[in-house]
């Protein structure tokens, strides 16, 4: 059964609930800032910026904390059943890969800081080429999570899974012609290794975007997607047709 | 004669075809709140009990509209909805408790394996030792504790001899869980003991008679948590022996203690299907309304 959108009939519980939504919401608003700072900092070359993203980090961690304390409480005081139980379990999990992505902005922010005050030279551009594309297909997978959290839509979250498929692939070519850069000139490589990091964040991101997608997935329609993760959006729907199927006819 | 009255008479005839049950739709969503078709799957694969549009008039209330679905062998099923929806009065179905109620008539098929239960050479009183009850207020007869017990058996003549009703009387007491609390004073009233003891010593009256299915109809309500957990325990436990139908307006203690869970909703049954997936996915709006908490 989908999310009923109609009231309680104890209407602090759904305050409790509206709250809960909103702060991981909230909480997703200040990580896609992250993002967006890390990337930032790096474009411009300011270590002070990226500093500021790694001091923000606490705020999102004590989110994170306070998010998981009220689902706790919620579970405890309210028995929560059907759609508001799966509402609970999927803000629980999402706020966790939450939390991750902005390890991940952090991590971004402190290679940052290790390429422009660590090292002796300056990172060449072309190593750089990659990293904005990418910053740019992780933020606006995150941001599109966020509004189908916001409005329970299932269609984007299933468009979410699929475009982290293009991130993965953008991440192996990136990667691939880094590589060729440190082959043709090893001097590169101090630099290059700095830039693996960053893009093995941002295909991260992508990665966590796929499961706030899941349970967004789950909360909506109570279906489990995680398993299949590598099988394309058409094939997801035909199994839970068939599935639906075979139930009817057993 | 369309298909449709063609199975209802297979049905009513007793004769019973199990693909004549009432089409269901299953693996949909029901969003529509006048839609009363049950959802889910009411047949199971070992049937103990088997109930076909069964309809209960109260006078000219109609009380339960059409209920169909099987109770499966060792299987502990819970009945839940709102005050009024029918789920008592569906439960003393199964074992005719309604016809002490002179107004109450009652339709449709129940089978206990393969017998009617309505069919003529059935004698009620043997059918209720068949089919024995727990009532919401434990309700011990004003006798000893070993009378309460030793009763049943006695007046079924199940046994011979004083030893062996005894016996019996010690068995079922240890299989409700009983026997430490009570051995040092058996001919003491019934009544004397504590709620929770009370209701585990009309358990122990119930099995004593050696039933096949055992009715609850809310046995903890009256309870409090802890005496709440032995029962629920006790039900556990019994499951090996008997099949057992529970009437709770707990949702927790019907997600504790059932595999399958039946959703009713005035005289309806909306829902049936696997505990877990009642109150975790919901296919009815109704159901997700009711144990969300999202009612009137």
């Amino acid at each position: 059964m989908a999310i009923s959108r109609e009231a309680h009939t104890v209407k602090q519980f759904d305050v409790q609930l509206a709250n809960l939504r909103n702060m991981v919401l909230e909480m997703g608003g200040l990580v896609e800032d992250q993002i967006k700072g890390a990337i930032a900092a790096l474009d411009q070359e300011d270590a002070n910026a990226a500093r500021e993203v790694i001091a923000r980090d606490r705020i999102i961690n004590g989110l994170q904390i306070k998010a998981d304390e009220d689902c706790v409480s919620i579970i405890a005081l309210r028995q929560p059943l059907g759609g508001d139980l799966r509402m609970i379990m999927s803000l629980a999990n999402s706020v966790t890969d939450l939390e991750r992505i902005g390890d991940s902005a952090k991590k971004i922010a402190r290679m940052t800081l290790q390429m422009y005050e660590g090292e002796t030279s300056q990172p060449s551009a072309k190593l750089l080429r990659d990293v904005r594309p990418m910053a740019e297909l992780a933020s606006g997978m995150l941001r599109d999570c966020l509004d189908a959290l916001a409005r329970l839509d299932v269609e984007k979250a299933l468009s979410i899974i699929h475009n982290d498929t293009e991130l993965d692939q953008e991440f192996q070519s990136a990667l691939r012609r880094l590589i060729t850069y440190m082959m043709e000139d090893p001097r590169t490589i101090g630099h290059a290794i700095n830039v693996v990091f960053i893009i093995k964040a941002l295909e991260r991101i992508g990665d966590h975007c796929t499961n706030i997608a899941e349970h967004i997935v789950y909360l909506v329609e109570g279906k489990n997607i995680q398993q299949r993760r590598n099988i394309d959006m058409n094939t997801i729907l035909t199994l839970a047709q068939d599935e639906a199927e075979s139930e009817a006819k057993g | 004669m369309s298909t449709t009255a063609i199975d209802t008479q297979v049905a009513l005839n007793g004769t019973l075809n199990r693909s004549a049950s009432p089409p269901r739709s299953a693996g949909v969503q029901v969003t529509d709140y006048d839609n009363r078709q049950t959802v889910g799957k009411i047949t199971v694969d070992n049937p103990k009990m088997t109930c076909r549009e069964v309809n209960v008039y109260y006078g000219e209330k109609h009380a339960i509209k059409n209920v169909s679905l099987d109770i499966g062998a060792n299987e502990v099923i819970a009945f839940i909805g709102p005050s009024g929806c029918g789920k008592s009065t569906f439960i003393r179905c199964l074992n005719r408790m309604n016809d002490t109620i002179p107004s109450a008539r009652v339709t449709g098929l129940i089978k206990l394996d393969e017998d009617d239960i309505h069919a003529k050479e059935i004698d009620v009183v043997q059918l209720r030792a068949r089919v024995g009850m727990v009532f919401q207020k434990p309700n011990p007869f004003p006798k000893s504790i070993y009378e309460n017990v030793a009763y049943g058996p006695r007046i079924h003549g199940m046994v011979n001899t004083k030893a062996e009703l005894d016996d019996l009387v010690r068995e079922s007491l240890e299989r409700a869980g009983l026997i430490k609390e009570v051995e040092k004073r058996m001919l003491e009233p019934g009544t004397s003991l504590s709620g929770g003891q009370q209701q585990r010593l009309c358990i122990a009256r119930a099995i004593a008679v050696n039933p096949e299915v055992i009715l609850m109809d809310e046995p903890c309500s009256a309870l409090d948590p802890i005496a709440t957990a032995k029962i629920e325990e006790l039900i556990d436990e019994l499951r090996e022996n008997y099949t057992i139908v529970i009437v709770t307006h707990s949702m927790q203690q019907a997600a504790r203690v059932s595999q399958r869970t039946a959703y009713f909703h005035l005289g309806d049954l909306i829902e049936i299907g696997d505990t877990d997936q009642i109150f975790t996915n919901p296919r009815h709006k109704l159901t997700e309304d009711y144990i969300t908490g999202r009612f009137g």
